[in-house]
């Protein structure tokens, strides 16, 4: 079930309010690290960096037009998976 | 034999059926748009009059994204979600499910046919 619209879409408040900062002086490219995957992005973050926590460490993000409406976390990994070794690559190390 | 929306020639069956083989309508859409052309859908597409067909063709074409166009929809917003890198779109590149189905097992619609097992231990 999707969220209410009368709530609007989450975004961390203190998140929001850094986004609003940022935006003020555009040219000084800041990186805004965030814990906060859970928001939405929004209008107001496209065209900024924000790194985004996967766990481990922040995973910069550029934040398109294309972005909004996604959460922030689902741009930032939290799996790393490599695949299976090939047949191949097995044949190669037994030798 | 008739021909709505490019290249779909259902015939001897209800007209209701007969419409779902368009892709991109199904039980509930084609009755939807017969209950608006004002068509009987237990009636079978040949006898359905030149009129009646030219206005399911016309609602069709009007309301209902089929066939190629939403094809073409599709791949679109699976182009998106790939460019955007979002976990959605590198599930999608990784060609396994999407949705958070398990994929210890299972998953074979997206994967496709196992590999053969290792049968040379040696």
């Amino acid at each position: 079930m999707g969220r209410s619209l009368k709530k609007g879409p989450f975004v961390e408040e203190r998140l929001i309010g850094r986004v609003l900062e940022a935006r003020k002086d555009i040219k000084r490219k800041s990186v805004l690290k965030t814990w906060s995957r859970a928001s939405t992005v929004v209008p107001e973050m496209v065209g900024l960096t924000i790194a985004v926590h996967n766990g481990k460490k922040f995973i910069p993000v550029f934040v398109t037009e294309n972005m909004v409406g996604h959460k922030l976390g689902e741009f930032s990994p939290t799996r790393t998976y490599k695949g299976h070794t090939s047949k191949t690559e097995k044949v190669a190390t037994r030798k | 034999m008739a021909r709505i929306a490019g290249v779909e020639i259902p015939d001897n069956k209800r007209v209701e059926i007969s419409l779902t083989y368009i892709f991109g309508i199904g039980r509930s859409k084609s009755q939807k748009i017969l209950e608006q052309a004002k068509v009987d859908k237990n009636k079978r597409v040949k006898e359905l009059k030149a009129e009646e067909l030219n206005t399911i063709r016309m609602i069709i074409e009007k309301e209902e994204k089929v066939e190629g166009d939403l094809r073409k929809e599709i791949q679109m917003s699976i182009k998106r979600l790939m460019e955007i890198n979002c976990y959605r779109g590198l599930r999608h590149r990784m060609g396994l499910p999407v949705r958070g189905q398990r994929t210890k097992t299972n998953a074979r619609t997206r994967k496709g046919p196992r590999g053969s097992l290792i049968k040379n231990k040696k």
